[in-house]
């Protein structure tokens, strides 16, 4: 056999195209639009809905996520428990989560089984009754869990420092206490639904190997879905309440602290967000970040850290986050500052630059890999009039971008003097 | 379904090709049939901390990261009690450096004192992140060794023990390594847009000349059975009563285990399964309570954790917990509830497949089981699952002296 040499690296070929599958945009009778991407090797459908209606909509606080819970406890035909029979039955499978800006209802189904399952999905999202019984259980439930997640460090830093950089009367500042669980009534989490959960709130994504008919089934399931749009929301201004940008949470006895530094910064719609999701690639956004080499793999300090800009549809935010040892807190913060530091003095060396270009280039492949990865993709994007264009001008940009332009970036976004701090743990 | 070709190597090193043309990504794993059950009582948490080493560095390639993020990859891996897996994803025509990558790590490791140093710190800011940082995060340090009394699942991956890991020393990694990172003791499944010639080319090239290792002969203690039930009560600075249930079953190759997975998922498999609706939506008695089985390869575990709800006693809700059990001894499931679990499992399967990663790692351990076709069975072996069946593994499994119980009170 011949013999190789395994000190030289196999030749690496970069990916010098993107072969982006676009959605098929159809509208109902109502005007959903209905968004599908056919394209899946199994005999499965994924079916999401979208509704303007997180968290900074609501009045009532807690509102957003209780109705977005709610929904599948009880509607006008179904108990809470024959949904779950009828859903489990067919082997469907039922997932809502809600965040700030959005609820999602998302609906996984054998395509077998669709003319069974879909009528109980129409049932959920139109005809919801939020029973008492349900309701309670929710409560006592939800509040015993937030406690307990009250109890991590990580849970309590990222609740704490999205006060600290909101301000306490931004929408997404405000923090629920336990009493709010106490508090919520049924009137409230059924004003929420009506108010938010309508036709002209809502879009649908499909993804999978989807059966020819099924348009016209979702037409005649959810075309004659009726309702306005909710009067238009008024942001106030982001205006931190806290004096000091430090902020310390003791929690005695905890052996490690949750760190968490950043700040307000921009959402997907600016032009400058691609061009940071690049920089902050190279700080903590993957393995072989500066943050992970320095703290984790040369100092030990942790198990990990990472960090990420985030996109809301009203604002965006930067963070860095970590867990370490309570009594290398200090030193592992001051190694996140020397390392933006760096970053505003240095060029990134052209190797590492290369490398981050060619890894972020791979993320995009596997980003838009299969229908579901797609669809997930297009979610992200949809709610800020962006389509999947957007991952070619993220790949273009990825391309184009040099040290200079990431230098300039970090000065002009991460001024040490602009980031807020705060630790929760040991002392 | 998933069509898979396989060969071996000379050195024993099997390999199993999947294609999938569907997708511009390969997967890749690597199974080592290694995991924390083959340590040494007094050295636990080797597998685990081995794991972390793997990416320090190997002979020929001073960081196992960098050229693969270079090639656009991405990889990780976990350990268990009985194996340690290894897996990445790769634009396909950059597979080759996969096969440099995972060959010179399978090859030699380049052991530097820096790496095991800084792992070692690593691996313990893990065990405080997730043992000791977090509220019930030491359940498992309890109800293991609560038990098993023999057999080395008495201890968790991370270890029985961090001093364990603390005074890890760079000759006990080497002879580790030396053992178990074999040709002859990993499985290597290669899934994507691949040719089986392209792949059978690949292995040779870079495998190929790796030497076989020793043979390994697993000689694990079997745990005795059970004769009397145990427990035990700890308080700890937690916010809610918890409570944490170990019935010892069969093994993953047993003929039972099947049914044993369709009972985990009659109890607590989505909202309509019977710990749900009774004890968390009927009758308010926990705010969460699950049913899973372990899956180990040696004799396993069934599990009960549950959270209380607040003011509810523990005597109270141990009794209805017990009570769930013992209608699943009493009453034969009707066929309607078992065609929802088997329904579920057939759905479950179904979505795995969308994935490369996913099929290449159900091939690798499949394979690991006797057969890298077992995976394809698995609906089939699921389906013949009875109503009696049922009843008479839950009746050998559910017996009161079988059964560890942890009370773990709120101070």
């Amino acid at each position: 056999m011949m013999e190789i040499n395994r000190k030289i690296t196999p030749e690496i070929k970069l990916i010098d195209s993107l072969n982006i599958h676009h959605p098929e945009i159809i509208n109902l009778d109502n005007g959903i639009p209905v968004y599908s991407f056919d394209l899946a090797t199994q005999d499965i459908v994924k079916i999401e809905f979208l509704f303007d209606a997180g968290s900074r909509h609501e009045e009532k606080i807690l509102a957003a996520s209780f109705a977005n819970r709610m929904i599948k406890e009880g509607t006008k035909s179904f108990t809470s428990d024959e949904i779950a029979d009828k859903i489990d039955y067919y082997g469907a499978h039922l997932e809502i989560q809600s965040d700030k800006d959005n609820s999602v209802v998302t609906f996984y189904s054998l395509n077998k089984h669709i003319d069974k399952t879909l009528p109980v999905l129409a049932e959920v999202i139109r005809q919801p009754i939020f029973p008492e019984k349900e309701l309670n259980t929710l409560k006592l439930n939800r509040k015993q869990n937030f406690l307990v997640n009250n109890e991590k460090v990580r849970y309590v830093a990222r609740r704490k420092f999205n006060e600290m950089i909101f301000g306490k009367g931004h929408p997404y500042g405000k923090l629920f206490v336990p009493e709010n669980f106490d508090q919520i009534q049924k009137e409230d989490v059924e004003l929420f639904y009506k108010q938010h959960y309508t036709a002209k709130n809502c879009k649908i994504i499909v993804a999978g190997k989807i059966p020819k008919d099924l348009t016209t089934k979702l037409n005649s399931y959810f075309g004659d879905f009726d309702g306005s749009k909710p009067a238009s929301q008024i942001i106030p201004e982001i205006k931190s309440d806290f004096a000091n940008q430090q902020h310390f949470i003791e929690k005695p006895g905890a052996v490690q602290s949750a760190i968490r530094i950043g700040k307000i910064t921009v959402n997907k719609s600016h032009p400058d967000f691609q061009k940071l999701r690049i920089l902050n690639t190279v700080l903590g956004g993957y393995f072989g970040s500066r943050l992970m080499t320095n703290i984790r793999e040369d100092k030990g300090y942790s198990y990990g850290i990472g960090s990420a800009f985030v996109s809301l549809k009203e604002s965006g935010y930067f963070f860095i986050a970590s867990e370490v040892g309570s009594s290398v807190t200090k030193d592992a913060i001051k190694e996140v500052y020397h390392e933006i530091n760096v970053l505003q003095n240095d060029l990134i060396p052209d190797d590492e630059l290369q490398l981050v270009k060619n890894y972020m280039t791979g993320t995009i492949l596997r980003n838009i890999d299969g229908a579901f990865q797609l669809s997930d993709n297009f979610k992200s994007l949809i709610e800020y009039g962006l389509d999947l264009n957007y991952i070619n001008s993220l790949f273009k940009t990825i391309n184009q971008i040099t040290s200079a332009e990431l230098r300039d970036l970090a000065q002009q976004y991460l001024a040490q003097d602009s980031l807020f701090e705060l630790a929760v743990g040991g002392k | 379904m998933i069509n898979f070709e396989k060969f071996v190597l000379d050195n024993g090193l099997r390999v199993i090709v999947h294609k999938d043309e569907s997708t511009p990504i390969v997967a890749v794993n690597i199974l080592y049939n290694v995991g924390a059950r083959d340590e040494d009582p007094d050295k636990t948490g080797f597998a685990h901390l081995f794991e972390h080493l793997m990416f320090g560095g190997s002979v020929n390639i001073p960081k196992y990261d960098t050229p693969l993020e270079n090639a656009g990859g991405e990889n990780n891996a976990f350990t268990n009690n009985d194996i340690t897996n290894y897996y990445l994803t790769i634009p396909k025509q950059n597979l080759e450096l996969a096969f440099w990558l995972e060959s010179d790590r399978m090859l030699n490791l380049a052991f530097s004192e820096k790496s095991l140093e800084v792992q070692r710190n690593v691996v313990i800011e893990e065990f405080n992140q997730s043992y000791l940082n977090q509220p019930y995060g030491d359940v498992w340090l309890l109800l293991r060794p609560l038990s098993y009394k023999i057999h080395p699942y008495q201890w968790s991956t991370i270890g029985k023990d961090i001093s364990h890991i603390e005074n890890a020393r760079m000759e006990d990694v080497k002879s580790f390594y030396k053992k178990y990172y074999n040709p002859d003791n990993a499985i290597l499944v290669v899934a994507g847009d691949v040719e089986m010639s392209e792949v059978k080319q690949l292995a040779e090239k870079w495998f190929g000349p790796i030497a076989k290792g020793p043979e390994v002969k697993r000689n694990l203690p079997i745990e005795p059975k059970q004769t009397e039930a145990r427990s035990q009560k700890v308080e700890r600075e937690v916010p809610f009563d918890s409570i944490y249930k170990s019935y010892h079953m069969c093994s993953r190759y047993d003929d039972m285990y099947h049914t044993s997975d369709l009972i985990s998922d009659v109890l607590s498999n989505g909202d309509s399964s019977r710990l749900y609706s009774k004890l968390v939506k009927e009758k308010n008695l926990f705010s969460e309570i699950h049913a899973y089985i372990t899956g180990d390869l040696d004799a396993g575990a069934f599990i009960f954790s549950g959270n209380l709800v607040d003011g509810v006693s523990m005597e109270d809700a141990n009794q209805a917990l017990e009570t769930e059990v013992q209608k699943l001894i009493d009453e034969v499931v009707s066929v309607d509830e078992l065609n929802k679990v088997k329904n579920k499992i057939e759905s479950t399967l179904e979505f795995s497949e969308m994935n490369v990663l996913n099929k290449a790692m159900n091939l690798a351990y499949s394979e690991l089981l006797g057969d890298a076709n077992l995976i394809n069975l698995e609906i089939e072996n699921y389906s013949k699952v009875s109503q009696k069946g049922i009843q008479s593994v839950a009746k050998e499994i559910f017996r009161k002296e079988n059964c560890s119980t942890l009370y773990y009170y709120a101070k």
